[in-house]
């Protein structure tokens, strides 16, 4: 499913450490990579991400800021236009709103309004997402306030394998990159089953990360798990939500890692739509004008004539992200199940559906 | 029983207003020669009183004073810098006729503060990299750049470096260490620090100089740079041009009354001076301290340019709304190009009747930029770039999304 170009030895890594071993691997083959940001220095990060880089690589490469986002990546900005290539953390991704100006208006903008004079070959990490009781701001998935951005690349990997594939890509990438990391995700997979122990990635295959050099283009989704009835688009930790859901639903559901949020891989998602004929997308972000409503616009553009049924959408409700009905919040796999049966049962082409005329839409 | 008034929001006004002549007392001014002159690694509480006063070399009488005199200017310096100056002012006069000619959308003149950033460039190193704001195309007169290809960015035709992306004005010239511009103020004051920071990583000799408005100062990018500079003592020098005028909003109202802008950079830890930015000598001998000091990795300067928007804020604004017409002839600092000019004649460097020569050559060298930019097309003749070119450099590489959208737009 990715693109391996290292021989090294492979061991069981978790995301963190897969994320650490992405910077350590690009700090020492690039010498105009640098990391800062609150924390991450002497620290070593408050998710220990970047825990041993200072000591290994110096002050100069890897150092603590100010609590200043603006700041933090108005600086990366400067020293990519030095020649630099700075990989900045905004400690939680709900903190990245006082440096949109520098964001928006400045990262994704300067090869354009330069017309290639200057770059921002930024990577600014973001741990996002809910499912851990992180409450308003520990739990937010800003993503459609990236993807909305033109100049910008936005991405989410959804397990350590790929964490450090495409952090390696994304630092390598001369476009900055707003690489955003499920912290549900950090020590195992989730698949929204709070109550029952959470299983660490060493028992996972996609937790055996090779020790060197790997990059996973950008771009490019992954097919998280292959499906004849019905197409799941989703990223981050909703990939394991989807994948519980149609074992729970016996729905043979495609389940499609977008892995690069936009731009996409447009070709894997068409063609598993067309295949399937039915699209359930899905995300832990609010869902007015959330990506999701994109990604439900381009399966309509590019497979409409192939749907056999309307293209549901599963998202976190529209409202902040609340303390304690935070299962209530997070798409649960009851609720991804429950949709899987909507465009399976409402689905008047497809023989032996159960679909009845006169049921209609409504609930 | 005690009364207690209610209490009342102090909104600042300025003194003048049409018709009101100003009161300039607010200025806090010092007669030239009266600032010291500190060691160069002098800490931010031996200067702290420097942020409060004026440092200038150039008397009433065009005589250099005071120890900002020393070392003396090379005088072929000074006269280029005139010569400078006086280009600048000239480009500008006749990029305002091209606006109103509806030659270009819009045009923004630098109007009285001419010897900022000419004395500043002719301070700085080749290498050395400037983040300027829109109004310091006198950065790259006084470096030589040509003024068709500054021009062409103006009229946005086909010879246009940024592709008729940019609004005028906001030009990007990497060669001559000009920072592509933002219509977002203050975001290329924390970025200056930034580059300043990598050429102290990578262990360049090369410094960053940071461009702001008084305005601007008000914007949170200012005290984050700043921070950044004073935390990892950047080599960069942060300039603040405090030429009174925000738009309609006078300097008070970013701040600015009963205090000083360089007393922000006292309050962060960083050595700052004010000084008179009309005074060209003064402004050629503080950026050259503040350069040297970080070059010698002695840290960032801040540095209060004091001046006067002698101009409208552009071609969209019409100061007779806000503020008196006759505003600049009471300035206290005067007009930078007869400082100097005076200057220089005191010393026997400069004429009458070579100011006039000047003026004329300036003129003729002005008008023939203007023809030759035209003739690559201007924004009325619609002689732009490509329209399939609106797609490029958005990435290093066209996604296909892009790709798509070009095809629909049918280029």
């Amino acid at each position: 499913m990715s693109e391996h170009t290292s021989g090294t030895q492979s061991r069981p890594m978790t995301m963190i450490q897969a994320l650490r071993s992405a910077m350590d691997v690009m700090l020492a083959r690039d010498e105009n990579v640098v990391i800062f940001g609150q924390d991450v220095g002497y620290f070593g990060g408050v998710f220990r991400c970047t825990e041993g880089l200072q000591a290994k690589y110096g002050k100069t490469r890897v150092f603590d800021a100010p609590i200043s986002e603006g700041g933090i990546v108005g600086a990366a900005v400067g020293m990519g236009a030095y020649g630099l290539r700075p990989v900045v953390e905004i400690q939680f991704a709900d903190y990245f709103y006082p440096a949109t100006d520098q964001i928006v208006s400045e990262a994704a903008r300067l090869r354009y309004r330069s017309a290639g004079e200057f770059i921002a070959p930024l990577t600014i990490r973001m741990p996002s997402g809910g499912g851990i009781y992180g409450g308003q701001t520990h739990s937010q998935s800003p993503e459609a306030l990236f993807t909305h951005v033109t100049g910008l690349r936005t991405v989410m990997p959804s397990n350590p394998y790929d964490a450090k594939g495409l952090l390696i890509a994304a630092i390598e990438c001369d476009d900055p990159v707003i690489f955003l990391e499920p912290k549900r995700l950090y020590n195992g997979p989730f698949d929204g089953h709070h109550d029952q122990p959470v299983v660490p990635w060493s028992k996972h295959p996609l937790g055996n990360v090779p020790e060197g050099y790997y990059a996973i283009p950008l771009e490019s989704a992954a097919v998280f798990r292959k499906g004849a009835d019905l197409t799941v688009l989703t990223y981050g930790t909703m990939v394991y939500v989807a994948e519980v859901a149609a074992r729970e639903t016996g729905v043979d559901a495609e389940i499609i890692d977008l892995r690069s949020l936009w731009p996409l891989d447009i070709d894997t998602v068409v063609s598993s739509v067309r295949k399937t004929g039915r699209c359930v997308v899905l995300h832990e972000a609010t869902q007015t004008s959330g990506f999701g409503a994109e990604l439900a616009t381009l399966v309509q553009e590019h497979c409409f004539y192939h749907l056999e049924a309307p293209i549901e959408r599963v998202a976190g409700w529209d409202t902040p992200y609340p303390h304690a009905h935070e299962w209530a919040y997070f798409p649960s796999p009851t609720r991804v199940g429950n949709a899987f049966r909507k465009v399976m049962d409402e689905s008047p082409g497809r023989p032996g559906s159960g679909f009845a005329p006169t049921s209609g839409r409504g609930e | 029983m005690r009364q207690t008034k209610p209490l009342r929001l102090h909104v600042p006004e300025p003194s003048g207003r049409p018709g009101h002549a100003t009161d300039f007392s607010y200025l806090r001014l010092a007669p030239a020669g009266e600032a010291r002159k500190p060691a160069l690694d002098a800490s931010v509480h031996d200067t702290s009183d420097l942020a409060y006063t004026l440092i200038r070399v150039l008397d009433d009488e065009g005589t250099a004073v005071g120890p900002w005199a020393e070392p003396a200017i090379d005088t072929e310096l000074l006269r280029h810098g005139l010569k400078s100056m006086i280009k600048t002012r000239i480009y500008d006069a006749r990029m305002l006729i091209a606006q109103r000619q509806k030659k270009m959308s819009f045009y923004m003149l630098s109007l009285g503060e001419e010897a900022i950033g000419t004395a500043q460039i002719l301070a700085l190193r080749k290498g050395d990299m400037c983040f300027p704001s829109y109004r310091q195309q006198d950065l790259l007169i006084a470096q030589g750049v040509p003024l068709v290809d500054m021009m062409c960015q103006l009229f946005s035709n086909d010879k246009d470096r940024l592709k008729g992306r940019q609004l005028p004005v906001m030009y990007s010239m990497r060669d001559y260490g000009f920072f592509s511009i933002s219509g977002n103020l203050a975001t290329q004051f924390v970025q200056a620090v930034g580059w300043a920071m990598a050429s102290a990583i990578k262990g360049d000799t090369k410094i960053a100089s940071a461009w702001i408005g008084d305005g601007a100062t008000a914007a949170s990018d200012f005290q984050t740079a700043l921070t950044f500079a004073h935390v990892y003592q950047a080599p960069v020098i942060l300039n603040v041009i405090n030429n009174q005028w925000a738009i309609s909003s006078f300097q008070a109202l970013a701040g600015g009354e009963a205090t000083t802008f360089a007393a922000r950079g006292i309050g962060t830890g960083i050595v700052s001076l004010r000084a008179d930015g009309n005074d060209f000598l003064a402004v050629h001998a503080v950026s050259k301290w503040a350069a040297e000091r970080a070059r010698a990795n002695l840290g960032p300067t801040l540095i209060e340019w004091v001046s006067y928007r002698a101009g409208p804020h552009s071609t969209s604004d019409d100061p007779s709304k806000y503020r008196p017409a006759n505003d600049w002839s009471r300035f206290p600092l005067g007009d930078p190009i007869e400082r100097l000019a005076q200057h220089l004649k005191q010393i026997g460097a400069w004429s009458a009747e070579e100011h006039k020569q000047v003026q004329k050559e300036i003129e003729a060298e002005v008008v023939a930029a203007q023809k030759e930019a035209e003739s690559h097309g201007t924004l009325a003749n619609g002689q732009a770039s490509s329209v399939a070119t609106m797609f490029e450099d958005v990435y290093k590489d066209m996604p296909w999304h892009l790709r798509r959208q070009r095809q629909q737009a049918g280029v």
